[in-house]
């Protein structure tokens, strides 16, 4: 047994460990404990990630001294660990750039608790890639949604409360639903572990024995996780909560939060009903239908905001509904494009939020794209940033919004039912996309209003915010020239999730 | 608040959509899990496809592999640990939320408890004779249900909400002052992190040890004893503490903004 | 397959508590209903898990002096499950009504709507 083998495991303690001693620590020592730990983590998942590139296989790790099926399992392939190593970059580099955001927005007795819950987050996100039980996933569910709704909540204004509240109902809807589809699996299956209930899920799905409540289950447990991952109908509490976060919550929630969910069903399309028989239930098509609307709406409802960050929190449903798409095409092609499209955004949206704010810092703590006039001539690098950000999302080449745009487009040639519309949104969603992107690049680049009171004012960022936003903007290059190796990397890990070792 | 006419129709109206809305869709969800549930295997009935060799294994070896007589424990905190291990995290980011939003900063201390301390009964000789007779009975109570988790039904979350609501009266009946000598805001966060690290450590070892086959050393003691079930007691100990800490924790953020 | 009309009547009773507290949750105004719904709603789950792990005529899962025949005992999983599910719903509602307590002390009431009307005159 390889030493590597230990890592998700190892991974998952040491956040949790971070998030009980932080109650202890004062502000900055809790900061400095949060991502310090989650820098670790990332080691150990690039180390996971080159492991299983080397030797090609995925691997179970059992909690304690029982088997499957009497004791808790871990599976972690290509795909979960090239998951665990984006999420937990993306978390440490929007921790680092919104550090100073944190100072102005948080009151000091809440920072240390801030970054508690960032700790927590990432345990329980961390949990949701690697587990291989079904209940196991319900109860860190649980854990995100209560560490993410307490990270919106932590800037102390009516705003966010109200915004918490709302996040909070949909997502205790959406765990309900969650809850009552795995009692009903268990009554039907007698199993918790996803090895297991796939099995009898085959058996099922061969028999035809308890057609109906497969079918029930398989759209709880979509419209549950759609519920918590902003889909379309399900999207009206993210606009206020990721719109009226701190900028680090805001980068978090929109840049992995969100996919944390998508992975469990993804896990749960593959591991417990089996590919075959979840296309079967025609659930998928319900969701392709659904994020073929978000894509549209989504971009509908953010050409009509004047909100830059609530713009850019309904252009997250738009993407969120790309990914739904892409998963909704079922073809294996499709499947690849969602997946990289949740890394694809994952590194494009936290950094939107995060120049945004650095925008919004030169022009008096307006969130009006109208008061921003010029913002990007005061603040260059966020200047820069933000337009890399919009191009990838708008889908120009050379950055990764366009790869995972191709593979759409390729993966609807292998289903000629749905290629037409997919094709038709899919141009259109690109030009609902420029069209408000392009109107907020074009405010920030015209030269200053010499009416604005803010028209001197220098941008002052730390170095720390720089580097982040560099780094930021490479790593969309890199994923939008190099993607090869990254799409490989998921359909192998596609395949290892679907149970080829 | 200010509604003009129009604004209170068209409120109006929309409620009455709402409503409408509400009741259709309340009835299409018990109408598919009704359909659902007349599907299901029969209520009762031995041979159900959840009676399989899952729970053979958990009832037939239980006692000899994890040395509890309580197989719900065992399966809690053996088997199925990481579970639980959830569970108490999710106990402690519900308070880690709840301390950041209700607790006042020191020196505004407190709207919140001079608007409500006028509801409290205040050196009320009746509740305090009663509650000096019921603290103690409850305190052992609570214990006696901690430590025999393993053994008869019950353990670290049943006795540690007794024990909570044990702390609760006690600070009801005698006010903070008192009940901070023996709980104040260190102390109950060092418990609380103290009891969770040693319960994150304790099954990280066991769950290192399993998943590397490595043997445990923890001895799993003679079955039916109070010394037995390896890890068991002290988890349910531990857990115990978190809980009863989370409980009166609630209690004091909930009413007067801090411990 | 058969269809099990007449004898799943606790599931039934389940489901309908579910359906009340789903809906109750989602569409009621009232904060504090809100949260009374999402009670009822698992607390309906519980009644469910815990009819499914019931079997006639068998005893609770404490073994009784060297009886280990599983045919002896109702299933303990689903009152491990049911377990778990009480404490996450109980954390979940603290941290619920926290909220509502900051939203009562600042707006004075608990309806969603008028808060929402509240809010929107405050940011730009």
């Amino acid at each position: 047994m390889a030493l590597a083998h230990n890592i998700p495991f190892i991974s998952i303690m040491i956040t949790i460990l971070a998030a009980v001693t932080s109650l202890l620590a004062d502000k900055n020592r809790a900061a400095r404990l949060c991502i310090g730990a989650l820098t670790v983590v990332a080691f150990l998942s690039a180390i996971l990630f080159a492991y299983l590139w080397q030797t090609g296989t995925s691997f179970t790790f059992s909690m304690g001294h029982f088997p499957a099926p009497w004791g808790n399992e871990l599976q972690a392939g290509l795909f979960e660990a090239l998951m665990a190593l984006t999420f937990t970059v993306v978390m440490i580099l929007s921790l680092v750039a919104g550090r100073e955001r944190v100072v102005a927005d948080i009151a000091p007795s809440r920072q240390g608790m801030y970054y508690l819950l960032c700790s927590l987050l990432t345990c329980s996100l961390l949990a949701l890639i690697y587990t291989n039980d079904i209940f196991t996933a319900y109860v860190f569910v649980e854990i995100n949604t209560l560490a993410a709704c307490g990270i919106v909540a932590a800037k102390d204004t009516g705003e966010t409360i109200t915004a918490t509240i709302r996040y909070l109902v949909m997502s205790l809807l959406g765990s309900g639903l969650i809850l009552i589809a795995v009692s009903l699996l268990y009554a039907i299956t007698g199993h918790l572990l996803m090895n297991d209930l796939l099995s009898s899920m085959t058996e099922l799905a061969a028999s035809g024995d308890y057609a109906m409540p497969c079918m029930v289950i398989m759209l709880f447990l979509a419209i549950g996780l759609a519920i918590k991952s902003a889909l379309f109908p399900f999207h009206t509490w993210l606009p206020s909560a990721h719109g009226s976060a701190t900028a680090a919550s805001s980068a978090i929630l929109s840049g992995i939060v969100l996919k944390g969910y998508i992975i469990l069903l993804l896990k749960i399309f593959y591991r417990v009903f089996g590919l075959s028989f979840a296309r079967d239930l025609r659930v998928a098509d319900l969701l392709f239908v659904f994020g073929l609307l978000g894509m549209i709406m989504g971009s509908v409802f953010a050409v009509r905001e004047k909100n830059l960050k609530h713009m850019l929190a309904y252009s997250s449903v738009a993407q969120v509904g790309y990914i739904f798409m892409g998963i909704g095409l079922s073809t294996d092609i499709g499947m690849v494009a969602a997946c990289f499209h949740i890394l694809a955004h994952a590194i494009t949206k936290p950094l939107l939020f995060l120049a945004a704010d650095g925008l919004m810092d030169v022009s008096g703590h307006s969130k009006n794209i109208f008061n921003m006039q010029g913002a990007a001539r005061r603040n260059i690098l966020a200047g820069i940033a933000f337009t890399i950000g919009a191009l990838s999302m708008i889908g120009i080449p050379m950055f990764s919004g366009f790869v995972s745009k191709f593979y759409f487009v390729q993966g609807s040639f292998q289903n000629p039912d749905k290629m037409l519309v997919t094709l038709i949104v899919l141009a259109l969603s690109t030009v609902l996309n420029a069209m408000y992107y392009l109107p907020v690049l074009v405010t920030l680049y015209l030269s200053n209003d010499e009416q604005s009171p803010h028209r001197h004012r220098q941008s002052a960022n730390s170095r720390n915010y720089q580097s982040v936003m560099i780094i930021f903007i490479l790593l969309n290059f890199i994923l939008g020239m190099f993607y090869e190796p990254v799409i490989k990397a998921l359909e192998q890990g596609l395949l290892m999730l679907g149970g080829a070792h | 608040m200010q509604l003009s006419s129009v604004e209170l129709k068209l409120l109006r109206r929309f409620r009455k959509i709402y409503t409408i809305i509400a009741f259709l869709v309340s009835l299409a969800m018990a109408a598919v899990l009704l359909l659902t549930v007349f599907n299901l295997p029969a209520f009762g009935k031995a041979g159900n496809p959840a009676e399989n060799e899952v729970i053979g294994r958990y009832i037939g070896k239980g006692l000899e592999e994890t040395g509890a007589v309580n197989i719900v424990a065992a399966v809690i905190l053996d088997y199925r640990a990481f579970d639980t291990l959830g569970e108490t995290l999710v106990l402690f980011s519900a308070l880690v939320a709840v301390i950041m939003l209700l607790k006042d900063e020191p020196g505004v201390f407190t709207r919140r408890y001079r608007e409500r301390s006028q509801f409290e009964p205040e050196k009320d000789q009746i509740f305090r004779s009663v509650a000096a007779l019921l603290i103690p009975c409850l305190l052992v109570f609570s214990i006696y249900i901690i430590v025999n988790g393993h053994l008869s039904a019950g353990g670290g979350f049943a006795g540690g909400a007794i024990l909570g609501a044990t702390f609760i009266l006690y600070n009801i009946a005698y006010g903070i002052e008192k009940a901070r000598r023996f709980l104040n805001e260190k102390s109950f966060l060092r418990f609380i992190t103290a009891a969770l690290l040693f319960y994150c450590i304790a099954k990280g070892y066991s769950f290192f040890t399993g998943g590397n086959h490595l043997p445990s050393v923890i001895p799993l003691g003679l079955p039916g004893s109070i010394f037995s079930g390896g890890l068991i007691l002290p988890l349910n100990i531990t857990v115990g503490i978190v809980v009863a800490c989370v409980v009166y924790g609630a209690f004091c953020l909930f009413n007067r903004g801090g411990l | 397959m058969e269809f099990h009309l007449f004898t799943n009547y606790v599931e039934i009773a389940a489901v309908i508590l579910f359906s009340v507290g789903f809906t109750t949750l989602l569409f009621h105004q009232n904060l504090m209903k809100k949260i009374i719904g999402f009670n009822i709603m698992d607390t309906a789950i519980f009644l469910f898990l815990a009819a499914k792990g019931y079997i006639a005529g068998r005893m609770a899962p404490i073994l009784v002096e060297g009886a280990n025949d599983p045919a002896l005992y109702i299933n303990p999983v689903p009152s491990a499950l049911v377990l778990t599910g009480i404490v996450v719903s109980v954390s979940v509602t603290a941290f619920a009504l926290a909220l509502v307590l900051r939203l009562y002390e600042r707006y004075g009431t608990l309806h969603l709507d008028e808060i929402l009307y509240l809010t929107r005159g405050e940011h730009d």
